[in-house]
């Protein structure tokens, strides 16, 4: 086999690890620490931001506009509509801006 | 919990339940796919190679920043470090959700967490706060399809990407920033919501110039986690329990 097959299942293995490996970790504690459950608990909003906000520092009119009317969208209704309504206002502003 | 959601909790619409989920995820991963595929394939990987990366690793970002160093001289493993490096973030995801799994068998979790991607992760831990269990059925449901396009697109990619027509005009490249928002905002109902993603967000564009990707992910998520288990208030009882 190539290295390239070789290093695409090593990097296969540690991304199972990663994905195993938090919940082996945390299953050997009988009982969790309210504050562990309390940052654990903040995992989705803390991990999720770090994917938009750097994205989003490096956006022009339109991906802000698009994340700002995203905002708005999102406030009042859910995701769904939120996502259309966003990729809608960014796919019409790059075309006329662009 | 009601008798009625224990009912619901089984069989066939269980699993097109999560299938329905994973609508929105399909179609922002969907260009990703391609154009994984597409530029593993002018990076000089062969379609089987490509496809066995997706098949295997299944991290879109991880993928991509695999791509970029086998163009180079970088030795393997740190080739693979850096591809541990991405994926760093799915500890915090695993030991999250590994909460609401403890009514899951040994196989269903040997083979659920393969595919604790974000949005899977997400959309689990929605699922938490709709307050409705995680079945092994819905999980499959939402995780299934979006592996098997993710595949598939990759091989598509590897094949004809180079007729993809202009992606900035379609605005592919920042549907997923657009879909984590949504996800983000998903979540405003949590305790600490605002402090977490305010702090969450300016670490990690700190660490973003600072440090430098994909460091930022992981610096950014623990700023907002630590803040969290600091000033979450917790009673004295609680503590003493532990």
């Amino acid at each position: 086999m190539s290295t390239t097959v070789w290093i695409i299942l090593a990097g296969a293995v540690m991304t199972y690890l990663t994905r195993a490996g938090g919940h082996m970790v945390l299953s050997r504690f009988p009982r969790i620490h309210p504050r562990v459950e309390a940052g654990l608990n903040a995992v989705p909003a803390a991990v999720l931001t770090t994917l938009v906000a750097p994205a989003a520092m490096q956006g022009g009119v339109p991906e802000l506009t698009a994340l700002a009317v995203g905002v708005v969208v999102g406030w009042f209704t859910g995701l769904m509509p939120m996502f259309f309504t966003a990729a809608a206002v960014l796919i019409l502003l790059r075309n006329v801006m662009g | 919990m009601t008798i009625d959601s224990v009912a619901v909790a089984r069989g066939p619409g269980e699993f097109m339940r999560g299938v329905q989920r994973g609508v929105p995820v399909l179609i922002a991963a969907a260009p990703f796919g391609l154009l994984f595929g597409t530029i593993a394939h002018e990076n000089g990987f062969s379609t089987f190679e490509a496809v066995l990366m997706s098949a295997t690793i299944f991290a879109g970002a991880s993928q991509m920043v695999g791509l970029d160093l086998f163009g180079t001289k970088v030795a393997p493993w740190l080739i693979v470090l850096s591809i541990f490096a991405v994926n760093f973030r799915h500890v915090l995801y695993s030991a999250t959700i590994g909460r609401h799994l403890s009514h899951w068998s040994l196989p269903e979790k040997i083979i659920g967490f393969f595919f604790l991607i974000d949005p899977q992760f997400a959309e689990a831990e929605r699922r938490v706060e709709e307050r409705k269990p995680i079945t092994f059925a819905w999980y499959m449901g939402l995780g299934l399809p979006i592996y098997l396009s993710w595949v598939i697109e990759s091989w598509l990619g590897a094949l004809f990407g180079r007729f993809i027509p202009d992606p900035y005009a379609l605005g592919i490249d920042f549907l997923l920033p657009i879909y984590f928002l949504g996800l983000v905002m998903g979540f405003r109902k949590r305790a600490m919501w605002l402090p977490v993603v305010a702090t969450s967000g300016v670490a990690s564009i700190a660490a973003y110039h600072l440090v430098g990707s994909p460091w930022h992910v992981s610096i950014g998520a623990m700023a907002g986690v630590v803040l969290a288990a600091f000033i979450t208030p917790v009673t004295p009882n609680e503590e003493d329990r532990t």
